[in-house]
């Protein structure tokens, strides 16, 4: 979308394009991220990684490499078996999970390459480097496995002890019996094998951590790139190394990038709080783009197979999906919840389903751990339910679109519950329709057919994919994710602080952690248009856990629909004591005052008002406040919300294919998305950009590939396929905006609505255009040589 | 150790080094000018893309010996007496950085890129941009970026 910048001096800004606050840092390279942290006496941490996929450890030999010039110390796993293995903090729900899970350095036996073994601290990173190949670890290579599936059969290598035929859970949604009646009663029923290929996140920032350990009190400050310093802490101190959670300060520090991939506690930020305490010394570790390709977390890796039923008219009657989720060598934090809940509970996608089910098996292999990756589960289920539609269509000769319109959960129905596998919870709103014509209108579909067909004639090969996706956000409340329901081991509410200086100036400081999303700006929108003071008056702080409350972090596009809402409902207490305050000033009842724009005034008198900023200046001074009440605007808030959000929309995609050489070529992309309320639309179309990017490069360019030995063999940005600017046409972007009722704000969420979408939108367009060819699917990345592949079995 | 003698923003440096120290170390560590980033080791993500002798290049690729006697410009040399360049203000303006982690990059390739005058294409953009990597903005915002530079930069060289 075209959006003329706002200036930031006024006040009435929800749905303004705003410029970011956070930027000028940004653009002249003053911003502070973990690898320009440097605190006197820094010493420096380098790691020995498995160069096997699945090995123990018979010995390691660290004599040389401590007499190594500028050495400080060499640890390896026994020097810290003290220390418990991290958590797994979000088990799937309502089942048995088996757990493994990584230690600081791993102490017999490594079960992925590029698993922790030894750690070098020395003065220098050279020296730390060039130390690590004086180290000498004696191998002993054990067979490995790398695919899910070929994991979990009899003849495979087994991994963990406690997990028999390598699984880590196996996990229902849905009802089965029910669905393969309908399976068996639909006029059709298609199957198909569909891989949702591993992915690796690569944000252009990779991992750190640095900490300092103060002895005389037994207090550790460490410096991460987290997207939840709260939950470190927690994790780090309770869960790890037993200590009172207030013994550890957590800091992210701008945060470059992150998709999912810094959510996690990782070995090596408890390694670094460990030899902080050890070497009496700070200590600093920067992850090397090769490490960042073994040591964090991938996303993705599943393996579906779908069995959709419908009527000869294209109602849709029944849905099946038996799914492989690799998981990797141990579980990273969240692994097993994002599978599960995250996928499974979302098959329904726009459509009205009457019969689902879902099983999902998690799988250990000798792979690097996968965790959730931006979207995390949904574009799963949304490449599935919308493959589903599609191959309905093909199999039944009808339009894509018509199919979809056919199966559309119409706009009265919401409140919507599909088919029970929401596990109670019910889609909060929506408008289907409205964003599917909006997009065939940007698009020209009136048109596109007859082109098609000109060029079928041309023997060009076009087509067009479309992707009507639901997805959810901001997971809550907190009693159904957690425990005992879907089993995340902890609430997932969100905090804010919002302070009225004597100045007028506010603070506002959240539990929530900015990595590139603009909270500094959004989050100061939202108090500015609902206190009435200038954006610039707002500052927001956050990512420190001395000096903000609790918060469990940015994820899950939560910030907006949980965060944003809590700095709200804090603003609303801040403003019923504002008005208070300023009745006590002119001496009038309270009930005859009102609050509106950052001024209080007596009804019908508005020349009367007291303003914020008098008002904040009364109530931090004290001097003469209403009885009962306390000195100065303050207030904390934690908002759990009743429902999750359900963002939706329509993407198409338009590609052409070379069929000689198997290029696909994508002409165009266009997006309407739904997020609900806008608070800053620059920001929310950058996150949409973004996301469609990171979704078509998973349909055409990305794919984690590992040999049969559990060797990455992209393991730099040399093999890895991130996308250049030249990949993409530009995006067509546009929204509709149906608030959501679970929110005072209406907003739903967009962080990932790209992502989910898209991937499957270019799909869908690859295989309409091959159609002619009889082409039903063509498993992911979609390069040339695989589709060439395809083109050259279907004329074969 | 090795003396390397350089102008790094318009002021003279002269740094001991190992010889196998890259220029980028140079600049972030000895010199503590921590705006240069290094997102890789391979010399594929530019996010420590520099000017030096007024020629766009990772420093990452370059050893600092090599450097010996040349003129470097670094994101923290664009700024002049506080004002922001006319490509840091457009990038402000177009939403062209979210994390802002591969920005000072991209700000030092569009530099070069725009130091010619005239108004590329988006074609043109893109391919000058060929090596640096993006993760957040999926680029939109990064040509639409360079062009508003492009139209609002007249005679401002880096």
């Amino acid at each position: 979308m075209t959006t003329e910048i706002t200036e930031a001096s006024t006040t009435q800004v929800i749905g303004k394009p705003i410029k970011r606050v956070e930027d000028p840092r940004l653009i002249t390279g003053s911003a502070k991220y973990l690898d320009d942290l440097k605190l006197p006496g820094m010493a420096y941490v380098a790691i020995v990684r498995s160069p096997y996929a699945h090995a123990r450890i018979r010995g390691i030999r660290t004599r040389a490499a401590l007499h190594h010039a500028g050495v400080i110390g060499v640890f390896t796993g026994a020097d810290f078996e003290h220390l418990n293995p991290l958590p797994c903090a979000w088990q799937a729900g309502g089942t048995e999970n088996f757990v493994v899970t990584p230690r600081a350095l791993e102490i017999d036996r490594v079960t992925f390459t590029g698993a922790g073994v030894a750690a070098v601290v020395a003065e220098t990173e050279a020296a730390a480097e060039d130390a690590l190949a004086l180290i000498e670890v004696d191998w002993e290579p054990l067979p490995a496995v790398v695919d899910a599936e070929a994991a979990v059969v009899e003849a495979a290598p087994q991994i963990h002890e406690n997990a028999a035929s390598n699984i880590v859970m196996d996990w229902h949604c849905g009802d089965a019996d029910a669905t393969a009646q309908a399976l068996a009663e639909s006029d059709v029923v298609v199957e198909q094998r569909l891989v949702n290929q591993r992915l690796i996140p690569t944000a252009i920032e990779p991992r750190g951590a640095a900490a300092q350990y103060d002895a005389s009190t037994g207090e550790y400050t460490v410096w991460m790139t987290s997207q939840a310093p709260h939950v470190m802490r927690l994790l780090m101190t309770a869960f790890v190394f037993g200590i009172s959670e207030t013994k550890m300060r957590c800091i992210s520090p701008q945060v470059g990038g992150a998709f999912g991939s810094k959510i996690y506690l990782y070995p090596e930020y408890v390694l670094m709080a460990a030899l902080a305490q050890k070497v009496g010394r700070p200590v600093k570790w920067f992850e090397t783009r090769r490490e960042n390709y073994v040591a964090t977390t991938h996303g993705r890796d599943h393996i579906t197979y779908l069995r959709v039923g419908a009527k000869q008219d294209g109602t849709i009657t029944a849905l099946d999906a038996d799914t492989y989720a690799n998981l990797g060598g141990v579980l990273s934090t969240i692994a097993p919840g994002v599978p599960t809940t995250l996928y499974g509970r979302m098959l329904s996608g726009a459509y009205r389903i009457p019969a689902i089910h879902c099983r999902v098996r998690g799988v250990y292999t000798n792979t690097s751990m996968v965790d959730a990756y931006r979207g995390a589960g949904r574009p799963e289920a949304t490449y599935v339910v919308e493959r589903a539609v599609d191959l309905v269509a093909r199999k039944l000769g009808l339009d894509p679109v018509e199919v979809r319109r056919r199966n559309f959960i119409p706009p009265d129905a919401f409140p919507y519950d599909p088919a029970g596998i929401l596990a109670g919870l019910e889609y909060d709103s929506g408008d289907y329709e409205k964003a599917l014509g909006r997009a065939l209108e940007i698009v020209g579909y009136d048109d596109f057919r007859t082109k098609q067909e000109q060029a079928r004639r041309d023997g060009r090969y076009l087509g067009i994919g479309f992707s009507t996706y639901v997805e959810l956000c901001g997971v809550a409340p907190s009693a159904w994710i957690g425990v005992g329901g879907e089993g995340w081991g902890a609430g997932l509410w969100e905090s804010a602080n919002v302070r009225v200086h004597l100045t007028g100036k506010v603070v506002v400081t959240a539990g929530t952690q900015s990595h590139g999303q603009g909270h500094e700006t959004t989050l100061a929108q939202v108090v500015a248009s609902e206190l009435g003071v200038p954006v610039e008056d707002v500052t927001v702080e956050h990512s420190d856990t001395q000096g903000t409350p609790f918060g469990y972090g940015t994820y899950g596009s939560r910030s907006a629909a949980v965060g944003a809402i809590a700095v709200h409902t804090s603003v609303q207490r801040i403003k019923e004591k504002a008005r208070r305050i300023a009745a006590h000033m002119l001496e009038a009842p309270v009930d005859d005052v009102v609050f509106e724009d950052g001024r209080a005034y007596v009804k019908g008198a508005p020349d009367t008002a007291k303003t914020i900023q008098e008002i904040a200046g009364a109530a931090a001074l004290g001097y003469d406040l209403p009885p009962g009440d306390e000195p100065f605007l303050d207030d904390t808030a934690y908002y759990d919300p009743p429902n999750c959000t359900f963002p939706f929309g329509t993407h198409i995609a338009i590609v052409e294919i070379d069929g000689e050489t198997g290029e696909v070529t994508l002409q165009r992309y266009v997006a309407v998305d739904d997020v609900g309320t806008v608070i800053n639309p620059l920001i929310v179309d950058g996150q949409v950009h973004g996301g469609i990017a990171q979704g078509i490069s998973q349909a055409l360019w990305e794919g984690a590939v590992y040999d049969e030995d559990g060797q990455l063999l992209t393991s730099s940005l040399m093999e890895y396929a991130v996308p250049k600017a030249a990949f993409f046409p530009p995006f067509e972007v546009d929204r509709t905006e149906t608030p959501t009722p679970v929110n005072p704000l209406g907003v739903k969420g967009a962080g990932e609505t790209g992502t989910i979408a898209s991937t499957v939108a270019v799909v869908n367009a690859v295989a309409d255009a091959l159609a002619p060819l009889g082409i039903q699917h063509i498993d992911m990345p979609l390069t040339a040589e695989r589709v060439w592949r395809a083109i050259e079995e279907a004329k074969a | 150790m090795e003396t390397v003698a350089l102008d790094v923003n318009g002021v003279r440096r002269e740094v001991q080094v190992e010889p196998r120290t890259l220029l980028v170390e140079l600049i972030r560590d000895h010199l503590g000018l921590t705006g240069t980033k290094v997102g890789c080791d391979t010399s594929q993500c530019g996010a420590c893309t520099i000017h030096l002798d007024g020629k766009a290049v990772k420093s990452c690729t370059v050893l600092a010996v090599q450097a010996d006697g040349s003129s470097v410009t670094t994101i923290e040399g664009l700024t002049q007496n506080g004002a922001l360049h006319p490509i840091q203000e457009a990038f402000w303006a177009k939403h062209g950085l979210q994390c802002g982690f591969c920005t000072p990059g991209m700000i030092m390739v569009t530099a070069e890129l725009l130091a010619a005058g005239g108004s590329p294409t988006d074609e043109e953009i893109r391919n000058a941009l060929e090596g640096n990597l993006c993760r957040c903005t999926g680029y939109e915002n990064i040509v639409r970026a360079i062009h508003e530079a492009a139209t609002k930069k007249t005679g401002v060289s880096a």
